[in-house]
């Protein structure tokens, strides 16, 4: 990481706090437990950061690391997106009528 | 197509996607819109994820067979496990398996942090501010991954949901504090060159770091009480969000440094917001020892100073049938006796008879943020009608019947009234304003905060002594014979 990396990414983290900030503070306290299943999909993102590190992998134990993180960040990914859809499809306007 | 141009798509896909999680978010704002918020935010996570997996293969070298074995089998083992608990949760059950796929992501966060380390030891890529964000990740990853598993098994019930305390365990939580803090002063000074240490000395370092903070986290959720969880629940998510933007500036990828940073704030907000409804601040609700843990049990009537006026199924019908404004307090106890139908039931009879029903919802009612909205909605109550504290309170002066279920120490006027109220100060929803209340109650027992309700005795004030349940269908009952 070169200190232009690094300056980077931290502008790139600040910035999205803020956003971060924005855009939650209006979302109604009807939807918060949606919001935080929601969020909490979003940081499945780690996933990600698990496939890298698999294919950095060289050894059995990084084999191991990489293999247990990928399981933990699908779950949460799949999970997580799916608990949520099913919240907000019963956020209904009127129920329909039978 | 040249290795340049790869990288730079597969860059603007991860920037798409990371776009996609702040459109999505910004459509929660509606309830009308959020379904589909949701959706964006799951189409931008494929997107990122695909787009990752397609640029490891096309990079020169490619993936090992092994690495494709690991990347494919974990998400389709990790997936599948996520994807059945996803189907078939309770709605009930919702703050134990938000926090049981938190601690997953906390873990995932740390295990990357930790196998990064693992790669640079020892070689010139370990620099001091890499050093920080592996330790970083790894401490505040691994603390999420054992609170939340202590948080969700308390929820469940595998661990009881009262404060645990035993001799001396603030003291273990202040030394592994400690411990991790100077491992991340030695593994820094490692990483500028000041401290000479073995690659393995190094590593040993790191894994005794990860050790304190798994300990830490077991010990920072054991004395916090039931009820205090949505505070508890927010807090972790929000560091789980940022375990997972430290592994993004640890393998140096951008999307995972938003994604991390929007979930990190949203934690943050909703901490705040869930404390301030409580009136505690953070930090004494992380200290703990509050309260019994849960609202539940029974025991016999009586204990009050005041005069209580119970009355009976008929009465309280006929005041429903005949108000032309009806407001509906459920608390957790509506949940808990699975009253929710019923009380949905109760609502569309009235309405049919031409009464104007709503609900009003405080902001920790359920056990984390936003839960008591998600039951209504499963038993189908119509969202315009779910109404937040700020909104509902002005209305209660115009209400003819406000009808409390299940909620307690959230109607306590004391919390305006007496200043000598542990509850004072805490915004509650003023139900005595309304010209008359009905509180369907199994009993007289105090609620979360231990303290009698002023509410109950209040002249305007009807007690109908019943289960949540039971009460509120022999309530539908006696309206359908008014």
């Amino acid at each position: 990481m070169t200190p232009d990396d690094l300056l980077n990414a931290i502008a790139i983290f600040v910035l999205a706090i803020l956003v971060g900030f924005e855009v939650i503070s209006k979302v109604p306290a009807t939807l918060h437990t949606p919001l935080m299943s929601g969020t909490n999909s979003i940081h499945g993102i780690v996933m990600v950061g698990a496939m890298l590190i698999a294919a950095a992998a060289d050894n059995p134990f990084s084999y191991g690391l990489a293999f247990i993180a990928m399981v933990f960040g699908a779950a949460n990914v799949v999970g997580g997106y799916v608990v949520t859809d099913r919240m907000l499809q019963m956020f209904r306007k009127r129920e329909p009528k039978p | 197509m040249s290795q340049d141009m790869i990288d730079a798509l597969v860059f603007l896909a991860w920037l798409v996607g990371a776009a996609a999680f702040v459109l999505g978010l910004h459509q929660m704002n509606s309830p009308a819109t959020a379904r589909r918020g949701n959706q964006l935010s799951a189409a931008g996570m494929t997107l990122a994820v695909i787009a990752t997996f397609l640029w490891l293969l096309s990079r020169p070298g490619g993936l090992s067979v092994t690495a494709i074995a690991i990347i494919v089998g974990g998400f389709v083992i990790g997936g599948g496990v996520g994807l059945w608990m996803a189907r078939r949760v309770a709605m009930t059950a919702m703050p134990q398996l938000v926090s049981l796929f938190n601690a997953v992501g906390g873990g995932a966060a740390a295990l990357v942090a930790i196998d990064d380390y693992v790669h640079i030891v020892g070689t010139p890529e370990l620099v001091v501010a890499t050093a920080i964000f592996v330790v970083l990740g790894a401490v505040i990853g691994s603390v999420t991954f054992s609170g939340s598993l202590i948080a969700s098994g308390k929820l469940q019930g595998l661990v009881p949901g009262q404060p645990i305390t035993f001799p001396g365990s603030r003291l273990v939580t202040a030394l592994t504090a400690l411990a991790a803090a100077a491992g991340l002063v030695v593994l820094v000074l490692a990483a500028g060159g000041l401290l000479a240490l073995t690659p393995e000395f190094q590593l040993a370092v790191l894994g005794l770091i990860v050790v304190a903070a798994l300990i830490f986290g077991i010990t920072l959720v054991l004395p916090i009480g039931g009820a205090d969880m949505p505070v508890v629940i927010s807090l972790l998510n929000s560091f789980t969000g940022t375990a997972a933007a430290m592994a993004g500036f640890v393998v140096g990828n951008p999307v995972l440094i938003i994604a991390g940073a929007l979930v990190g704030a949203s934690g943050a907000i909703l901490t705040k917001l869930m404390a301030d409804a409580m009136n505690r601040s953070i930090l004494n609700i992380m200290v703990g020892g509050f309260g019994t843990g849960d609202s539940g049990g029974a025991a016999g009537p009586g204990g009050t100073g005041g005069e209580v006026r119970a009355i009976g199924m008929d009465d309280a019908a006929i005041q429903l049938a005949y108000a032309q404004k009806v407001i509906i307090v459920p608390g957790y106890g509506l949940a808990v006796a699975q009253a929710q139908h019923a009380c949905r039931e109760l609502a569309d009879l009235l309405e049919a008879r031409g009464v104007e029903v709503s609900y009003a919802i405080h902001p920790v009612a359920g056990r984390m943020p936003g839960h008591m909205n998600v039951l209504l909605a499963e038993a189908n109550v119509p969202y315009p009608q779910l109404k937040e504290m700020d909104e509902v309170n002005p209305e209660f002066a115009r209400t003819d019947v406000a009808l409390v279920v299940g909620a307690n120490d959230v109607t306590n006027p004391a919390a305006r009234s007496n200043p000598q109220s542990p509850i004072y100060g805490m915004p509650i929803l003023d139900v005595d304003h309304a010209r008359s209340i009905i509180v369907i109650k199994r009993s007289m027992r105090p609620g979360y905060a231990g303290i009698d309700n002023e509410l109950y005795t209040d002249s305007k004030t009807g007690m109908l002594f019943a289960d949540a349940r039971e009460g509120l269908q022999q309530l539908v009952a006696a309206v359908k014979q008014v």
